[in-house]
């Protein structure tokens, strides 16, 4: 199977095999009007198997959430056909509209249109808590 | 802008001054008499509250200022549907600072985003309750003279007790505080406040069902009420509402210096018969919460030069 390769853009490489889709998602990749190709199951050495995410085109995106979804996505930003820059992911320190507070009691259940934040509460364990009522994320 | 939504809104130097402020204005209670002389609190209570609300409205009087607001939110266009964003933007464009309670938890941090003045929380569902929190430590100060080095015990639903979650966040900054949670097994300390507080803190907990076991180790008893509004099913509330009841009897095997706090309401967990007790504090915490309100309110309006 081939897939062309990006001349400028981005490729996030070393995602989970499975996790694409999460990806594609999260990032909201179906509004883009570039190509973007999915590649799912590709033999690698370090994980097995790995899903690999091709976008062709420099844009202005925020993958800050890729911390939260998968640490060790590696993301190539490619100019001119050569890879410019490997991005080294972090934990976010807040998560918007990523999470959902389940907390009923949380203002989040009864205000329309809400963004639903949460925050980087234990870097160790990786816990994030809403900032309005302090539930830790379940997700 | 600044606003109060969490206790630990407040650095450790403007606690003490808020505090030290408050004791000011107890000494001369003359001085701050036409201070916010001009300006409008709006109360903006969504849930029944006598105290909190009129010590806010006594407190802005006392200042010289006036109030407006409303005390159930069935009384404002919430009852229409209208959003708490809507609703503060609405207030702000006519008062100069709010006070706002409300059942839901955040709701005030949300209305600090939106309301162009100062927001104070004045009790959000069972999550926060900074007022009171400043109320108990200046209660705390004036009765034992220090806020270290205590054993407080904590007594009664401490799951809901938004009381206790915000006076055990700002006693975590002073050293030698020891707590000892009573509370029925159904309601503790929420998971969060164990985790990010206590033990984040390296404060010392015991956790007991055995509120008399514990009684004669305690500098300060801390009674709440088990509330029947955080209840989703009133046969939970009714199996678990008279745990604890603090009476005359029990008190014999108090220290002699022991406080006795509350926060009132008090439905039957502390009998009347205890009222007469000189340990007996809770109503000297609501005339503190007046003055301890007077000083927040100058604060955040930064009326005092």
């Amino acid at each position: 199977m081939n897939v062309d390769g990006v001349n400028s853009g981005i490729v996030l490489d070393h995602i989970q095999a499975g996790k694409s889709m999460a990806i594609y998602r999260y990032l909201h990749l179906d509004k883009l009007e570039c190509c973007v190709a999915i590649i799912k199951n590709v033999k690698s050495g370090k994980l097995g198997r790995k899903d690999i995410i091709k976008i062709d085109a420099e844009l202005p995106m925020n993958l800050d959430v890729l911390g939260y979804i998968d640490p060790n996505i590696t993301v190539n930003v490619i100019k001119n056909g050569e890879i410019a820059e490997k991005k080294r992911l972090d934990l976010p320190r807040e998560l918007v509209n990523i999470l959902h507070c389940k907390n009923p009691r949380c203002i989040t259940s009864a205000e329309q249109e809400i963004d639903h934040i949460f925050r980087l509460d234990d870097l160790e364990k990786q816990i994030y808590r809403c900032v309005y009522c302090e539930t830790k994320s379940k997700e | 802008m600044r606003h109060l939504i969490d206790i630990t809104d407040l650095s450790q130097p403007e606690l003490d001054s808020l505090l030290d402020l408050a004791s000011e204005i107890i000494e001369n209670p003359g001085k701050c008499a036409d201070a916010c002389k001009g300006k409008k609190l709006a109360a903006l209570f969504f849930e029944p509250s006598t105290r909190t609300r009129l010590s806010f409205e006594a407190a802005m009087l006392d200042l010289g200022g006036s109030v407006i607001g409303f005390s159930d939110g069935g009384s404002s266009s919430a009852a229409k549907g209208e959003s708490v964003a809507d609703t503060v933007r609405t207030v702000g464009c006519y008062a100069d600072i709010i006070a706002m309670r409300h059942p839901k938890e955040g709701a005030p941090l949300l209305a600090s985003r939106h309301a162009g003045v100062p927001v104070i929380n004045a009790g959000d569902g069972g999550h926060n309750h900074p007022t009171q929190t400043l109320a108990d430590l200046l209660t705390i100060k004036r009765e034992k003279g220090r806020l270290g080095s205590l054993n407080i015990g904590f007594c009664g639903d401490l799951k809901f007790g938004r009381t206790v979650h915000s006076l055990i966040t700002a006693l975590s900054r002073y050293e030698g505080i020891a707590l000892t949670l009573i509370s029925p097994k159904e309601l503790p300390v929420p998971e969060y406040l164990k985790a990010s507080v206590i033990e984040k803190n390296n404060m010392p907990f015991t956790e007991t069902v055995d509120m008399e076991a514990a009684l004669p180790e305690l500098d300060i008893l801390y009674m709440t009420r088990v509330q029947k509004e955080r209840f989703f099913n009133e046969a939970d509330y009714i199996r678990l509402k008279d745990r604890f009841i603090l009476d005359a009897y029990k008190m014999k095997n108090a220290r002699p210096d022991m406080s006795v706090m509350h926060p009132l309401p008090r439905v039957n967990e502390i009998s009347v018969k205890v009222d007469d007790d000189p340990r007996a504090c809770y109503f000297k915490q609501v005339l503190n919460g007046k003055f301890i309100r007077m000083a927040l309110i100058l604060t955040l309006l930064e009326v005092l030069s």
